[in-house]
């Protein structure tokens, strides 16, 4: 229950960082969600084994966040929330994938960084200084794999949150109804979302209700579950069709209809193309093998 | 202009489940009548109302709204005349923001956009809430959405407005500024409440309902002195007609007379 | 569970985004077609239900532990098959977006597990097979409870394929499957019970609804099977579009067949032959950038794995091959992915400051 009220505390914040008022949350919501889309789908692209590839795509995070004036810790923390999911998939593969294929070499002079074909993700350093280090370190796939999936897992969910938090969930709605998403899933969103906060509280003033007359703030017996869970719905169906009357009174024929004004200006051109172009990029080449093949090449 | 007359014959109601609504009710309520509909909890106060604007079809009597007798074909046309505002506003407000929600009755009418944002913004500053324009309804106070509830309704531009306990759960100062809202509408209005000191105040006419029945139909404060008839509906007199507890002063005089 | 972006690959993803948004379409022609507009309120206020309805945690006997209510079944029983997918849709959809509950691409695939399976498959196929026209105590119980386990165990298993197909995740195949079904059948049991116990309250405080929610087949229109005829056809289009466009790319897809392929080779012992000469042809795809071999090192660690598996002798051949098409670059001068990649996470970070400095001074 507490759970769910956080849950609920969380959505009704990212709502109010939604009704921000910046040129990002003024921008087209068709425009925001087609970027966040083609690079959702990028970062998945990308191989299983790359590392150094995905630091690049960060960029298109901290670009939203900063302009969008979204704070930080907060998606930070929300993304720290979910890490365990992914650490709990991720960490098998260090597990299952023991196969070395790169390896550190500190043999005196020199540290070796070896990767047998992967070259992205590390290459060499110069360690001239460091001296009398010796031996080598063997890293398996599955680590290597590991920490791609937990970067994905981070360029994901922040790119999903950042949508939310500066777009809103109406407007995504409304974007995607004019992608062509079909009339009755959108209003069936909108409703959702809407008694979504009606219904929690119904359920928790149920919940109050019995917890003050059975002394117990625990869990309920499991025979008492389907008559609470019965009245809810029962209430639910009620609600639902107090509804319907006061739709049908405002003149309701089957079609929910609204006015949005929505304009796919030359900035929303800009924003999707310019995105789409940087993210290609980074999907294409490494930049920072890159950036590191260029600079050891300027002495 | 006989078509905001509202006239119910002899209707009856049975609930599916064999519950009596209403049993016999009728009354005429000419264009621009304010009329207040009390009862205790359960008379049928409800039921009623949802007969008006053809949401429970009786099950014997009819209806007329206008010079139109209320039935399917003309259901429309008879809900573009009146509007109901319910009585728990989040039945109401279904939309993900306030304009959408008070824009989804006009643009039902079929109006044009731009005639709709200015329907929307007319009556949301009717109600004193244009701010709230871009605010989603589950963010809003009980007396916000109220007003958003009434905004609304008044944003179909209806001939005859129909509220069902339009003054619960709002705080002193909400409601006396619902009231002096109500005041300035010309319409004809059919207000459901138990709330009788404002029924005193906006309705000249009162209609007391007991058990489904009508158990009387006049002038507000002629009914509100018939303390067998407040009794026997389970009401009381409103306090402004009561005296004074501490000063045992008579009542307040201007409402009062 | 739910499927995250993390562990899928675009085809699978793009795959089961054609499937789930092919059946959103139909479901939605289908409740349009049904002239009730009385649903729409009802559909939306439902799935604000099921969100509600998790909040209430009861006590499972004898385990202790707690459990709350499912989703695709009761919908089903309740509203039909049709409103009931889109209801679980929105609800997953709802979830994506604000808990980051699986996420956008995935998103398909947990519509698909979590919809399709409970409402096509368990609800029609299991529970109405069950309980028929005349619902007994019985067989409300009996249904709900082999027609949530088989449900959720499909899509348990569903989960299973496309991680595996997706090949980002390590768990074999019948390691993760030995993981998961026996976990779903427990969740399973729970979704059933909790399925029952409020179906059968609502049947006696209110038939009239259960009723209702079972005289609602489809009305002629479109068929289901058309549809599924025509979703996999969609999927398949889709799958190799998405895969041609894979196999043209450095990409998962490619892996996801052979993993699938070579299930018993990633059980045996030979592993290292398996994921080396997944790794050798992963790199015939990459680009060409700044690559660092040391030869020797190669060669000896192909050595190692041509000693415990002959067979890799051909793709060793191979990889020398590819390797020497690379540029080598002198390695005195070579500095690592690493350094660069440090340099364009601190680029990235100061893009950040510069523009925040900015918009401050602006
Ligand atoms: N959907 C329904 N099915 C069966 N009976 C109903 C239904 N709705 C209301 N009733 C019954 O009809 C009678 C009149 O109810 P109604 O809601 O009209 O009362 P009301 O005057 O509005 O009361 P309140 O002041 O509490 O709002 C009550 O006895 C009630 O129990
Ligand atoms: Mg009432």
């Amino acid at each position: 229950m507490a759970n769910l009220h956080n849950n609920l505390f969380d959505i009704f914040y990212m709502d109010t960082l939604a009704a921000g008022d910046t040129w990002l949350h003024r921008l087209d919501p068709r425009a925001k969600v087609l970027t966040t889309l083609i690079f959702v789908a990028t970062v998945v692209s990308c191989g299983k084994y790359e590392v150094s590839m995905l630091i690049p795509f960060i960029l298109y995070p901290v670009f939203m966040v900063t302009l969008a004036n979204l704070p930080i810790l907060y998606i930070i923390k929300k993304m720290a929330l979910l890490m365990p999911f992914a650490f709990f998939i991720g960490i098998f593969n260090p597990l299952m994938d023991k196969n070395i294929i790169a390896r550190i070499d500190l043999t005196g002079i020199v540290v070796w960084i070896e990767t047998i074909g992967l070259n992205n993700i590390m290459g060499l350093i110069d360690f001239n200084g460091l001296k009398g280090i010796t031996g080598t370190i063997d890293v398996s796939g599955g680590w290597i794999s590991f920490f791609s999936i937990m970067m994905r897992f981070c360029l994901t969910v922040g790119a999903a949150l950042i949508l939310i938090c500066t777009t809103g969930f109406d407007s995504v709605c409304m974007a995607l109804q004019r992608f062509g998403v079909p009339g009755p899933f959108i209003v069936q969103l909108m409703f959702l979302y809407r008694y979504m906060f009606v219904l929690i509280d119904e359920a928790s003033r149920m919940l109050r209700a019995r917890a003050l007359r059975t002394f117990d703030t625990g869990n309920i017996k499991h025979n008492l579950f389907g008559q609470m869970i019965g009245q809810l719905l029962l209430r639910t169906l009620d609600r639902a069709q107090r509804i319907h009357l006061a739709m049908c009174c405002r003149g309701f024929d089957g079609h929910v209809r609204m006015v949005r004004k929505m304009n796919f200006g030359m900035t929303e051109i800009l924003f999707v193309a310019g995105w789409s172009l940087v993210i290609v990029t980074f999907r294409m080449y490494n930049i920072p093998v890159k950036i590191g093949t260029l600079i050891s090449e300027i002495p | 202009m006989s078509h905001h007359i509202v006239q119910a014959e002899n209707l009856h109601y049975t609930y599916p489940d064999g519950t009596l609504g209403l049993n016999n009710i009728n009354f005429r309520i000419d264009h621009g009548e304010s009329v207040a509909l009390v009862g205790s909890n359960g008379a049928g106060k409800s039921t009623l109302l949802l007969h008006l604007i053809g949401c429970l079809t009786p099950t014997e009597g009819n209806i007329r709204i206008g010079d139109y007798p209320l039935n399917k074909k003309n259901l429309k046309a008879v809900r573009r005349s009146v509007g109901m505002v319910f009585q728990d506003p989040d039945d109401q407000l279904f939309m993900p923001t306030v304009f959408d929600d008070v824009a989804f009755g006009p643009i039902n009418l079929g109006l044009p956009d731009a005639d709709v944002e200015k329907r929307v913004m007319t009556a949301l500053e009717t109600v004193g809430v244009s701010h709230l324009a871009k605010r989603s309804p589950h963010k809003l106070s009980g007396g916000e959405k109220r007003a958003v509830a009434i905004a609304t309704v008044i944003a179909t531009t209806p001939d005859i407005l129909i509220m069902d306990e339009p003054s619960s759960n709002l705080d002193p100062g909400s409601r006396r500024r619902l009231i002096s809202l109500l005041k300035t509408f010309t319409h004809t209005k059919i207000i459901a409440t138990h709330d009788l000191d404002m029924a005193l105040e906006l309705c000249g006419r009162t209609i007391v309902l007991n058990k489904g029945e009508l158990a009387a139909d006049g002038e507000t404060k002629a009914l509100f002195h018939d303390d067998n008839l407040l009794e026997a509906s389970g009401l009381e007199k409103p306090l402004t007609m009561q005296g004074c507890p501490f000063c045992s002063k008579e009542p307040i005089p201007v409402i009062a007379k | 569970m739910h499927m995250a972006d993390a562990l899928i690959s675009p085809a699978v993803g793009g795959t089961m985004w054609a499937l789930s948004a092919g059946l959103i379409g139909y479901c939605s022609k289908k409740v349009k077609n049904e002239m009730d507009d009385q649903k729409i309120p009802l559909m939306g206020v439902m799935g604000a239900f099921i969100f509600a309805a998790q909040m209430i945690n009861f006590t499972i006997p004898v385990t202790g532990s707690s459990g709350h209510l499912g989703g695709g079944m009761i919908l089903s029983i309740l509203l039909g098959p049709h409103i009931a997918f889109l209801t679980m849709a929105s609800v997953l959809t709802v979830q994506a977006l604000f808990f980051a509950d699986g996420g956008l691409l995935a998103l398909g695939c947990n519509i698909f597990n979590l919809g399709f399976f409970p409402c096509f498959i368990a609800y029609p196929l299991i529970y109405k097979k069950i309980t028929r026209e005349n619902p007994t105590r019985n067989n409300i119980v009996s249904g709900s409870l082999i027609a949530a386990i088989l449900g959720l165990q499909a899509g348990a298993f569903a989960v299973v394929v496309e991680t595996v197909m997706s090949g980002i995740s390590e768990l074999p195949f019948s390691t993760f499957l030995m993981l998961m079904q026996p976990v779903h059948l427990a969740i399973g049991i729970v979704e059933g019970v909790t399925t029952a116990a409020v179906v059968i309250f609502i049947w006696k405080a209110r038939p009239e609804i259960l009723n209702a929610a079972a005289s609602s087949v489809p009305i002629g229109g479109i068929s289901i099977k058309n549809v599924l005829t025509g979703i996999t056809v969609a999927a398949v289009i889709t799958g190799g579009a998405l895969s041609w466009f894979a196999s043209s790319n450095p990409d998962g897809l490619e892996w996801a067949m052979f993993k699938t392929a070579g299930v018993e080779e990633l059980e045996s012992p030979h592993e290292l032959h398996a994921s080396l000469s997944k790794v050798q042809e992963k790199t015939a795809f990459l680009p060409d950038y700044g690559f660092k071999s040391d030869e020797s090192e190669l060669i000896l660690n192909e050595n190692k794995s041509t000693e415990e598996n002959g067979t890799t002798a051909a793709t060793t051949e191979d990889k020398k091959h590819q390797s020497s098409a690379w540029p080598a670059v002198d390695s005195g001068t070579s500095v690592s992915g690493l350094t660069g990649g440090l340099l364009t996470l601190t680029l990235a970070v100061a893009v950040g400051f510069i523009l925040r400095h900015k918009k401050s001074n602006a």
